[in-house]
């Protein structure tokens, strides 16, 4: 669990205004408690993440939603599968 | 032994920064393990494009690496992937909702206004942590010390009598700036009371050893001790031998507020003092009134 300034602290790439974007955008999607934003572990990989495809991979901020919609369609289905007792990489 | 990262990249090896950072680019996108769970090998070759290009895209490093003073191992491994272990799971569910339009902005909004309000209000500075040195008698005695700040500046700490190593003292408002117009923070002065060459800390008492000379405890008499409070002059009773104490009522660590002083306590050393012919011409010829064996008790000790 994190606060907003640690996670600005741990990633000295990100502003603390591109972190509000992106949760207006619902890009990511922290809990609020007592007025503070609250990060779980999942929340600070995928602002880890949003930063590889910024930085690293050059996706740019208008094709960002895109790729992260058709990440968070991929992952519901393999949880899907799952639940339904199927290992996703299986082959057959 | 780590892949040629020229190889890796599929670079030559005079190749620009911008076409390396290009191939780095290129590989990331195709390989980036959140992008390819349940690909084992995407991770593998995710990570080690990442190592070529942290090694290659850092001037000296690459040089280094070229001239062969380092190899390509050892380099900083970027923790990538982590995300999809978490969204394989059940939190995963928390990114399943697709975002409907204003929906996070109104969900948001009230708190973001709130965080701007506060990063406008006054806030208080923080405290400041320091560390002081305190000579022993200062520690006894109470004092007034300096400590310089790494910024320049000194501040007069007063030092009340009976600290210990440990102890903290609070200077207010000597800490921090605040923000806004909020209040500065406070110092916290960690206090390291220094030894003493020659007496010791028990609680409130003190505790010296006295020599006095072999006249002065065989016949006692007034001798001027130098204590922490100034001289005092402390008269013997007649046969004062080694090891005898004398306890001075109030001139251990000074008295502090409802605390009353300490004790000084001093312990005898007979010192026979640097050879004298006439004092082992009396020994030679004297005999005790009570001949006694100051080893009598040892006997226990064999």
């Amino acid at each position: 669990m994190m606060t907003l300034e640690l996670l600005c602290q741990r990633f000295t790439a990100l502003r603390p205004e591109d972190l509000e974007h992106w949760i207006s955008e619902g890009y990511v999607r922290p809990d609020a408690a007592e007025g503070e934003l609250v990060f779980q572990e999942i929340d600070v990989e995928r602002v880890r993440l949003i930063l590889d495809l910024r930085e690293v991979m050059a996706v740019n901020e208008d094709a960002l939603p895109v790729v992260l919609s058709l990440l968070d369609q991929l992952y519901a289905l393999r949880r899907r599968l799952r639940r339904l007792g199927l290992e996703p990489d299986d082959e057959a | 032994m780590a892949e040629d990262p020229y190889k890796v990249l599929g670079v030559a090896r005079d190749a620009t920064p911008e076409a390396i950072k290009k191939a780095y680019r290129k590989l990331a996108r195709k390989h980036h393990p959140d992008l390819n769970p349940g690909k084992p090998e995407a991770e593998a070759r995710f990570k080690a494009a990442s190592a070529a290009n942290d090694l290659l895209s850092d001037p000296d490093k690459r040089a280094r690496f070229d001239r062969g003073e380092i190899d390509a191992e050892g380099q900083e491994q970027r923790p990538a992937g982590g995300y999809r272990r978490h969204a394989e799971e059940a939190p995963g569910e928390r990114y399943s909702r697709r975002a409907d339009a204003d929906m996070f902005e109104d969900l948001f909004a009230d708190l973001f206004e709130a965080r701007r309000a506060a990063d406008s209000a006054p806030r208080r500075g923080q405290d400041a942590a320091y560390r002081l040195e305190v000579p022993f008698l200062s520690a006894v005695q109470g004092a007034t010390e300096r400590l310089s700040l790494p910024d320049g500046r000194s501040l007069s700490v007063k030092i009340p009598p009976g600290v210990v190593t440990g102890q903290v003292l609070r200077l207010r408002g000597q800490g921090h700036p605040g923000r806004n117009g909020g209040p500065a923070g406070d110092a916290m002065i960690e206090l390291e009371v220094a030894d003493h060459p020659l007496i010791r800390r028990d609680g409130n008492d003190l505790r010296m050893e006295l020599p006095v000379t072999l006249k002065e405890a065989v016949l006692g008499g007034p001798v001027v001790v130098p204590t922490p409070s100034g001289p005092l002059r402390v008269t013997l009773p007649p046969h004062s031998d080694s090891g005898r104490q004398i306890r001075l009522r109030g001139k251990g660590v000074a008295a502090h507020g409802t605390r009353a002083a300490g004790d000084l306590f001093l312990t005898l050393r007979v010192m026979i003092g640097p050879p004298d012919a006439a004092l082992e011409a009396f020994l030679r010829d004297w005999s005790p009134e009570t001949p006694s064996n100051p080893r009598e008790g040892l006997e226990a000790a064999t």
